[in-house]
């Protein structure tokens, strides 16, 4: 059966569990997964610059003893001519077993579902979904603290506008005994409806302060973003409240022995480098982490449309 | 007042909100019928304070189904014979196509040539309808 993953809502508890059961088993035995995809092609659409994403997709399918093909922008596309999504992809998935996309436009990944005899795979749509992003959250915190139940989860920084983090509250939402503590500006809060169709709907316990201080030894997880300076009113405001937001080696002698640092970068200035040695910064890991999962991803969605075997 | 003459054959749009009726007149595509149609504005009305009426002239095979998009509280009356014969409340669809715009300036559809818009319902207690690509929600006026 032809399955898409464009939205993280696509996947259900058990397939996510299936999802990272099987990255762990990845990245614990990669040699027995080096040629599962032998002579398979995944094409990377890449509307607008990446880094990690792309070469995250690549290198999965790289090891998976799958290759590669696509474009890394727009301008090197017929998108530049002005070809639509829906022909690229109706082309695409003759060149290709399965497809990655990015673009800046939101929706782009699901038209392309709607004409690709292929798997498309959301490699993130402007402010919408990033489900890979989401997946590498979960997977990460999985792999590093033993569960995805009973956390006590921050949210730093840019919760109003961060895609990633609205896909971590309503992914994590699933999960028993998870509570939120949301730590931004007043001016930078989450949207109200994750409030009330998220939090509130399912009876979630959050809290919203503007200190990060003041939390930190309450917290399992701390996930970072980034406080951009456009997202302000003012200078003055974005000056005053940019340092209660980045986090430096005297705001982690706050918190506890076995809390993790992620962030789903690129970081900027919100953490500073002098905690990258700190054993409970796990963003480079998180990164790294990303390939295993993108990996049981494209292997699955390939097994799932009969392109290989189990 | 204003008198307008009642119908014998026809429809009578009722309790839509105040201001609204020009734009059901051209979403029904009211404009293209030949037969009387009234437009009757800011109607005293207990319930509303104001509201708006449209009356059709005629039996015609209307779609009413975009009438829930806009607001399941109209209500359509059929008349025969000078009668009101039928009440109705307009059902709101699962999906409604081409026939509401999505106004998120980054959804696909502001670009991509050819693609219907496209909404579904998402939450019919409160009637949200969701964009099925960027997922914004109409906002209705």
């Amino acid at each position: 059966m032809l399955r898409h993953v464009i939205s993280p809502q696509d996947l259900t508890v058990k397939e996510l569990e299936d999802l990272i059961n099987l990255a762990k088993d990845m990245y614990s035995h990669p040699s027995n997964y080096s040629e599962k995809c032998k002579g398979k092609k995944i094409a990377t659409l890449f509307y607008e610059p990446s880094t990690r994403t792309r070469l995250s997709f690549e290198a999965a399918m790289l090891n998976l003893g799958g290759s590669v093909l696509g474009f890394s922008s727009a301008d090197s596309s017929s998108a530049a001519k002005g070809e639509s999504v829906a022909d690229t992809i109706r082309v695409i998935s003759s060149y290709a077993d399965i497809a990655a996309m990015r673009h800046p436009k939101e929706g782009a990944p699901q038209v392309a579902a709607m004409h690709s005899s292929i798997p498309v795979i959301n490699a993130g749509d402007g402010g919408h979904n990033h489900p890979t992003q989401t997946l590498t959250d979960l997977f990460t915190i999985s792999q590093l603290k033993g569960r995805l139940n009973n956390l006590t989860i921050g949210c730093c920084g840019d919760l109003k506008f961060g895609r990633t983090v609205h896909s971590l509250i309503t992914a994590m939402s699933r999960y028993a005994g998870v509570r939120f503590v949301l730590i931004s500006p007043d001016e930078l809060r989450i949207p109200n409806y994750l409030r009330t169709e998220i939090l509130d709907a399912k009876g979630i316990e959050y809290k919203e302060v503007n200190k990060l201080e003041e939390v930190l030894p309450t917290l399992d997880i701390l996930y970072m973003t980034r406080v951009q300076r456009e997202r302000f009113f003012n200078e003055e405001d974005y000056i005053r409240l940019k340092d209660s937001f980045i986090l430096d080696k005297d705001k982690m002698s706050l918190a506890s022995p076995d809390m993790l640092v992620m962030h789903p970068l690129p970081r900027v200035n919100e953490i500073s480098v002098e905690v990258d040695e700190d054993p409970r910064a796990v963003y480079f890991k998180q990164a790294e982490l990303g390939v295993y999962i993108r990996m049981a991803l494209i292997y699955t969605l390939l097994k799932e449309a009969g392109k290989i075997e189990g | 007042m204003l008198n307008i003459s009642g119908l014998s054959e026809g429809y009578v749009l009722d309790h839509i909100r105040a201001g609204e009726c020009m734009e059901i007149y051209t979403w029904l595509g009211l404009d293209k019928l030949d037969t009387e149609v009234a437009l009757i504005k800011n109607v005293k009305s207990k319930k509303m304070g104001k509201k708006d009426i449209i009356k059709i002239e005629g039996d015609h095979s209307l779609n009413f189904d975009m009438l829930g998009v806009m607001d399941p509280n109209i209500t359509i009356d059929v008349i025969k014979e000078g009668k009101i014969v039928e009440k109705r409340k307009p059902s709101m669809p699962e999906f409604v196509e081409g026939i509401i715009k999505c106004k998120n300036p980054r959804c696909i559809t502001t670009i991509e040539q050819g693609l219907t818009h496209r909404f579904r319902l998402t939450n019919p207690e409160k009637g949200t309808y969701r964009c099925v690509y960027c997922e914004q929600s109409f906002k209705k006026r």
